[in-house]
């Protein structure tokens, strides 16, 4: 752990000027992935004349809303790829942004509770270590010995029959994470607009030209959605659909407490995740709710599940009072894998359907995201992820590996 | 947790029941005629409404039969519960091109006591009736 204390809050990280006119690109959704990829469109290809328009608050969205965990051990080539190559930026990315966000590279576990649950397991190990991606199997005995208040007794509902490690996953402070990739932008150039909502776009013809706000049009030459939940909001003005749904995902933190927690432990089973924040907030989150929604809120029994799962599992947890619990509104795919790339319209790329995983990626899909907007093609990381996979049938699906059910 | 007030049992606590999705979409008439890209219209590609939606439900630990409901997607108010193979609401769909969340007065069935298998009372007021879902009469 780089250090204990969170890093002074800055008074100005960025300026917040008035919107210009025209830009050579527009950024919908200013979350870590907006953030993210105009930082790359500044830094590896030169484009400063561009803008991040953000409806809210900077960052307000899923952004300052998830868990925080990051991790690589996906089951398959495309997503190990694409993700472990994000790790490999989590590694050098505080150095590189010149700002502390607590990357705290404590380690991962993932359950396992059932015979089919080993087995995949052990089988995920496998395909990790061919990706280059650290990962063991431990048994319940190594589980303990590296979070000593798990229940690993046999007589519960759901015994825990080892798990998944991934030493080099870990945590970030979010708000950090986004605060450091606007700052960047803003010494590069790069406009940032809160409160400025995208309403439409303009077209000339199939090609987009421009974009419609609640503070005056904007003339562009490219647009990039990275709009999380409201992509296929987005994507309906300009005229096109995506195979996404939203869903409301929520999370919830304990009051502080001294240190128990050294690792993250997530568990798809029995469906919960925890981990210990900085501060000592016990973090969690649970899965979605089932139905669509985009109302920042979740469903109470969801949280009843979660709750419950959490004590019999860290049964020391059964004295914690619950301080808070929010929702953001995730968007999933079919295939639990997001998508990022060119869309229908001409010089409108989308990255989206990260759904409950999206903040580990942030890095990679801004840097990728990055390359395709200013080429205007794909990158060699985010090509297996195009929209057109839903129709060549080259699915990626990571329903087992993606650790929330949706 | 939503109160979804089913056709045949009457109100109950959500996780008595299981999300379907979008209502209304059809199988195709001629599979053997559609291409890749109607395939994936088809498997892929649904309606993710902000505002008032028409979905499917299954009361699996009920009576365990489907039916539709639309529900606003940003306020979860429910509007209107109707059989399937029932065209959607009329009014329902001019709520959701208006694209507020707000509800007419009588709009809600959430918390009605009683069962009723036929489409609740905002059916008929509709002054703007085009809906953009797919053919009505569409089921399962
Ligand atoms: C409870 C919860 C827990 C999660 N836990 C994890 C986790 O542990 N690990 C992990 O990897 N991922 C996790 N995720 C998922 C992760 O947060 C998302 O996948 C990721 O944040 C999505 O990218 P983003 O940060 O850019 O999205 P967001 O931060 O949501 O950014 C999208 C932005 O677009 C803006 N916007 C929308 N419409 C418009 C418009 N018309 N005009 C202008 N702006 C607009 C929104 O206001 C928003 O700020 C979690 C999510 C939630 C909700
Ligand atoms: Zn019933």
């Amino acid at each position: 752990m780089s250090a204990d204390l969170l890093p002074e809050h800055p008074d100005f990280l960025w300026r917040n000027p008035e919107p210009k006119s025209s830009y050579d690109a527009v950024i919908v959704g200013g979350g870590g992935h907006g953030l993210a990829t105009a930082y790359y469109l500044a830094k590896n290809h030169g484009m400063t004349n561009i803008v991040v328009l953000e409806k809210g608050w900077l960052a307000g969205g899923n952004m300052a809303r998830n868990t925080t965990i990051i991790r690589s051990n996906y089951l398959w080539d495309e997503s190990a790829a694409i993700y472990e190559h994000a790790l490999k930026l989590w590694e050098i990315l505080p150095e590189e942004l010149e700002y502390d966000f607590l990357f705290s590279q404590r380690g991962v576990m993932n359950l396992a509770h059932t015979l089919g649950d080993v087995r995949e397991s052990i089988r995920r190990v496998g395909a990790n270590k061919l990706n280059g991606v650290d990962a063991e199997w431990l048994e319940p005995d190594q589980v303990k010995e590296l979070c000593p208040i798990l229940n690993i007794s046999d007589n519960i509902r759901y015994p825990v029959m080892g798990a998944t490690y991934q030493p080099r996953a870990g945590i970030a402070k979010h708000d950090h994470v986004a605060w450091a990739f606007a700052r960047k932008c803003d010494e590069l150039g790069v406009d940032i607009i809160q409160n400025c909502e995208v309403t439409g776009f303009l077209k000339d013809g199939n090609r987009v030209v421009g974009v419609k706000t609640n503070r005056g049009t904007i003339n562009t030459e490219k647009v990039g959605l990275c709009a999380a939940g409201h992509s296929s909001v987005l994507a309906e003005m300009a005229g096109f659909r995506l195979p996404i749904q939203s869903h409301p995902l929520q999370a919830l933190v304990s009051e502080l407490h001294e240190p128990v927690h050294p690792t993250v432990v997530m568990s798809n089973h029995v469906h919960v995740y925890v981990s210990q924040a900085h501060k000592g907030e016990l973090v969690m989150g649970a899965g979605v709710d089932s139905y669509n929604g985009y109302g920042q809120r979740g469903s109470f029994h969801v949280i009843e599940n979660q709750m419950a799962a959490a004590v019999e599992l860290f049964p020391i947890f059964a004295r914690a009072h619950v301080l808070r619990t929010w929702g953001g509104i995730v968007d999933t795919t079919l295939d639990a894998s997001p998508i990022v790339g060119t869309t229908p319209v001409e010089n409108m790329f989308v990255n989206c359907g990260w759904g409950t995983g999206g903040f580990k990626g942030t890095p990679a899909a801004g840097l990728t995201f990055a390359h395709t907007i200013a080429t205007g093609a794909p990158h060699k990381l985010n090509k297996p992820f195009a929209l057109e996979r839903f129709e060549t049938g080259a699915l990626i699906d990571e329903h087992g590996a993606a650790a929330v059910a949706h | 947790m939503l109160l979804i007030s089913c056709p045949n049992c009457g109100s109950r606590d959500e996780t008595e029941f299981h999300y379907g999705g979008q209502a209304h979409v059809p199988y195709p008439e001629n599979p053997n005629e559609l291409n890749d890209r109607e395939w994936a219209e088809f498997l892929f590609y649904r309606d993710n409404t902000k505002g008032v939606f028409a979905e499917r439900w299954l009361h699996s630990t009920g009576c365990r039969q489907w039916f539709n409901m639309l529900r606003d997607t940003v306020s979860y108010d429910i509007q209107a519960v109707y059989p399937m193979g029932t065209p959607r609401p009329a009014a329902a769909a001019a709520a959701a091109e208006s694209g507020t969340a707000s509800l007419a007065a009588d709009s809600t069935t959430t918390g009605s006591a009683g069962p009723s298998t036929s489409a609740t009372s905002i059916a008929e007021t509709s002054t703007n009736a085009s809906s953009t879902t797919a053919p009505e009469g569409a089921t399962k």
